[in-house]
Order: C-alpha cells, then sequence, then structure tokens
C-alpha cells in the first residue's frame, strides 16, 4: 500500500531557516543543514525547502546552501525558490533535489512548467500555490506584488496539471504560521479539479489537523513548517498518533507506539508504574 | 572485512551526490564518482544510479564508451553491481519507453509500463512497503514489509521469475528488486528510502 506522506516545508530567508507568519513576518529558526538532518532523523517521509529571498532579490537558487542541506537528509527533497531556468533546474538535481518547486514562475512564466515537465518529468515538477480568502472566494496570492489576483486557485491548479506539473502545493495564507487548522474547504476545492496529488500546507497545530486533513479531503500529502521545528521528535509523535487511523509510514527507532496521546494529539506521560521498570529496561541503539 | 572500493558510475544522468552521500553516511572512504576505466577496472563494487528516461540513460552509457568495459567487469569479472531505478532498468533486455530500445540485456526482460486502474496514479510515487525473498543479500537488515521510496512510471519485467527478489503492491504487484549472481537492482531510491535504504547499502557491502 501506497502510503499518506507527512512534509515539513523549511522556509529559508536569507540562508536561515524562519518561522513564518501570514507571509509578513519571519523569526529565525536556526541553519538548514541541521534542520533537515534533524527531520531526517525523526522520520519525516519528505521535505520542501522554499528559499524566499531567492525569488525577490531576482537572484539565482542558492546552491550551496542547498547542497549543504541535503547532504544529510536521506528523504525525497523538494527545493524552491528563484527558479528560473532549465539550467537552474539542472543544477539544483545536481545539488540533491528530487523535485523542484515553482510558484513565481508559474504566474510569470508558465511555459517553464511544460519544458521542465518535458525534460525532467512531470513527478519532477511541483507547482505551488499561494491563496487568499477574500469576499469574492478564495484568490491565488502573489507574494511578490502583495495582492491577490484575479483567479482562483483550483483553477489555476488544472491549468497547471494541464502544462506538466506533477504535484500541487496548495497554500493557506490566511492559516500560515496561524496554528488554526488546514483550510479543509480551500483544500477541497483544488482536490476536486486534479488527478494529480496535492500537498496541502499552512495552519498545522497538531497531530489532529493532519489527521483531519488527510482524513477528510483527498490529498496525498500534508506539509507543516513551524510546529515541526519546535519540539523534540516532533515528527515520530506525530506519525504515532495519525497511525492509529490512517496509513502512514512508522519505522524510526523510536516510534511512540506504546505511547498515548490526548484529544489534540499530544504525547502523554506514561504511567509511574511503567516509567519506573522501564529503568531497568536496556534500549539498545539503531544499528544500520 | 576492509573497506570496499565502491565506484558510482558517473554518465551524466542520475543523482549521483545523493547516493554518495548516503553511502558516506555509512562511513565507507574509499567511494568515487567516476566514468574512469581505470576506477572502474579497480572497484570492488559498482553503483549503477539513475532517474529520467531509459533511452538517454543507454545513450549516455554508450557515448562513454562504458558500455563494453561494463560487460567485461560484470560478466566476465563477476564484479557486483547495484543498479537504482533506470540503473536497474538499463540490465535488462528491452525497454518500450517511447519506443523500443536495447537494454544492457544482463537479465533477461522488459521494462515495461505501469498500466493500472485509473484510480492508481502513474508515475507511482511515495512510500510503498516491499515484500522481499528473505534469502536476498539486499535486504538481510531491513524489517520485514519496511518501506521504500519509489518515483517510476515503467517497471522491469524479468522473463525468470526466479530473478524477482522483491515486489510492492501497487493494483499490481510492481517489480521491487532482482538479482541474478552479482547483477542486483532495485526499482525504489534506497539513497532517499532514510533508515531502510541505508540498511539496504550496508547489507549489499558487508555481502561482498
Amino acid at each position: 500500500m501506497l502510503k499518506k506522506r507527512i512534509a515539513a516545508t523549511v522556509v529559508v530567508r536569507d540562508g536561515i531557516v524562519v518561522q513564518s507568519i501570514n507571509f509578513n513576518r519571519y523569526l529565525p529558526v536556526g541553519k538548514p543543514p541541521i534542520a533537515l538532518e534533524f527531520l531526517n532523523s525523526w522520520g519525516i517521509d519528505e521535505i520542501v525547502l522554499l528559499d524566499i529571498t531567492a525569488s525577490k532579490g531576482g537572484c539565482m537558487p542558492d546552491y550551496d546552501m542547498v547542497k549543504q542541506a541535503s547532504a544529510k537528509s536521506y528523504v525525497p527533497l523538494t527545493v524552491g525558490g528563484g527558479i528560473r531556468s532549465i539550467e537552474h533546474i539542472r543544477e539544483l538535481m545536481h545539488c540533491g533535489a528530487d523535485k523542484v518547486s515553482f510558484n513565481q514562475a508559474a504566474i510569470q512564466n508558465p511555459e517553464l512548467i511544460s519544458k521542465a515537465a518535458s525534460v525532467f518529468g512531470n513527478q519532477c515538477v511541483v507547482v505551488s500555490i499561494d491563496a487568499l480568502h477574500t469576499p469574492a472566494g478564495y484568490k491565488v496570492y502573489d507574494y511578490l506584488e502583495k495582492k491577490t489576483l484575479d483567479f482562483s486557485p483550483a483553477k489555476f491548479a488544472v491549468s497547471m496539471e494541464r502544462l506538466g506539473a506533477g504535484e500541487i502545493l496548495i497554500n493557506s495564507v490566511d492559516r500560515d504560521g496561524s496554528y488554526k487548522g488546514y483550510d479543509l474547504e480551500l483544500i477541497n476545492s483544488v482536490c476536486e479539479g486534479v488527478t494529480v496529488p496535492v500537498i496541502a500546507a499552512g495552519g498545522a497545530k497538531n497531530a489532529t489537523d493532519f489527521v483531519n486533513v488527510l482524513g477528510q479531503t483527498e490529498v496525498r500529502a500534508a506539509s507543516a513548517a513551524n510546529f515541526f521545528h519546535f519540539t523534540e521528535h516532533s515528527v515520530n509523535t506525530t506519525k504515532a498518533h495519525i497511525v492509529k487511523t490512517l496509513d502512514v509510514r512508522l519505522e524510526t527507532h523510536a516510534d511512540y507506539n506504546e505511547n498515548d496521546f490526548d484529544k489534540d494529539g499530544r504525547l502523554l506521560k506514561k504511567a509511574d508504574k511503567v516509567l519506573e521498570d522501564m529503568l531497568f529496561i536496556k534500549i539498545e541503539k539503531e544499528e544500520i | 572485512m576492509k573497506q570496499p572500493n565502491i565506484v558510482i558510475i558517473d554518465y551524466g544522468v542520475g543523482n549521483t551526490y545523493s547516493v554518495g552521500n548516503a553511502i558516506k553516511f555509512l562511513g565507507y572512504k574509499k567511494l568515487e564518482v567516476s566514468d574512469d576505466f581505470r576506477v572502474i577496472e579497480e572497484a570492488d563494487v559498482l553503483i549503477l544510479p539513475g532517474v529520467g528516461a531509459f533511452e538517454e540513460a543507454m545513450n549516455n552509457l554508450k557515448s562513454r564508451n562504458l558500455i563494453p568495459l561494463l560487460n567485461e567487469q560484470v560478466l566476465a569479472n563477476n564484479k557486483p553491481i547495484l543498479g537504482i531505478c533506470v540503473g536497474m532498468q538499463l540490465m535488462a533486455t528491452e525497454s518500450m519507453e517511447k519506443g523500443v530500445h536495447k537494454g544492457l540485456n544482463w537479465i533477461g526482460g522488459r521494462v515495461e509500463k505501469l498500466e493500472l486502474k485509473p484510480e492508481y496514479a502513474v508515475p507511482h510515487v511515495g512510500w510503498n512497503n516491499v515484500n522481499y525473498k528473505e534469502e536476498c543479500s539486499l535486504f538481510r537488515k531491513n524489517e520485514k514489509g519496511a518501506n521504500f521510496y519509489f518515483d517510476h512510471s515503467y517497471f522491469f519485467n524479468p522473463e525468470s521469475k526466479e530473478h524477482v527478489v522483491a515486489h510492492c503492491d501497487y493494483d499490481i504487484n510492481v517489480i521491487a528488486a532482482v538479482q541474478k549472481d552479482n547483477v542486483f537492482g532495485v526499482q525504489f531510491h534506497p539513497e532517499k528510502s532514510q533508515t531502510s535504504g541505508l540498511k539496504l547499502f550496508r547489507s549489499f557491502f558487508n555481502a561482498l
């Protein structure tokens, strides 16, 4: 059985991983290689590395950063930010990227999507769509111009699939960094029109949000950024909770299978008796 | 045993950087990415990585004159080799990807398109659990039904089923790994399959 994927979005600004809040406030988290190494060892299924400075400055993708970050991550890596040509993509693949994500290019230069798909295959092309809720319904948001565009994310996703996008990443700007949970209505509207896998992003607060979005929409993957960064073993504890209802991959050495969770998906303390007994259990280190 | 000389064959396609990183993580120091004849001749074990289309991969091997050398190393000298994704498909007799193209013919069989029910998207992308033959030296360290990362639209269908050492379930029984003597191939990407993939590399090198 193919598993539902739990992805982590790592937002990088000026070479530093940041926590993004509503696309306008950024708090520093740390260095990209360290963030990726930890996410990998905690059992993440996939990493999306988005460099939000690369488009804004009109500069090239930061190859050195990608190369260093990918060196200790042994899961599929999608890289986005500042990709404007086939050569950029080729170079990123040599730096350890498996897929590339287009956001600005999808709006300004849709031809690049079909070109990239024909050279590297559809599976390599991810289109990332930022959406904002407006009185006139959901609209695509252009983060460079800081304005909404006159078309819906659902319609945009369909046209991107037609051009060759192999995956759609839908990100809610309203929910970004809000911890309010995924915008299921927005996500459903996008899933309805396309057959390629959709990845949900924006708003995850806890494991229950993942269960909701993976269970109540057709998405093949759900992503979170901020909440994975700030807790030890955030990925494996989240998955241990999700795996009770949905088919996800949980293969980390510390799998938290024996633990209980509260209704928000937070890890509960084990009974004193259990903890006491654990003192005498030798926990072997994983041997690879 | 002392560390093996590992050579990742560089033929212009394939993500040699990721494969190299995964192998380095395991502590193997004698690792080279190369298309140099002498380096390949001196290797103890070869890795043939791959992403992209079959025809382009085959043409790249041809244009670097690597085919006679690889035939000699693998078929005459019995050097162990691990093909990954397209690298594995190249070991077939022929591929049906965008026309019919001849492969290296190390394991008899054909590379065919995944023809699945409409609810199964092609390409087959993501983590899938693999059922393998216990005696295969690739999976000695893996848990039963371990998950590996797949990303492909075509699959290798060997003529003789005895060469199939692992498969996964995605509408049909998708062949996940093949072996014939010293020739090993995996359809998934061990370099992108986290601990499961690292364990596979370790078992492969341990079996040398």
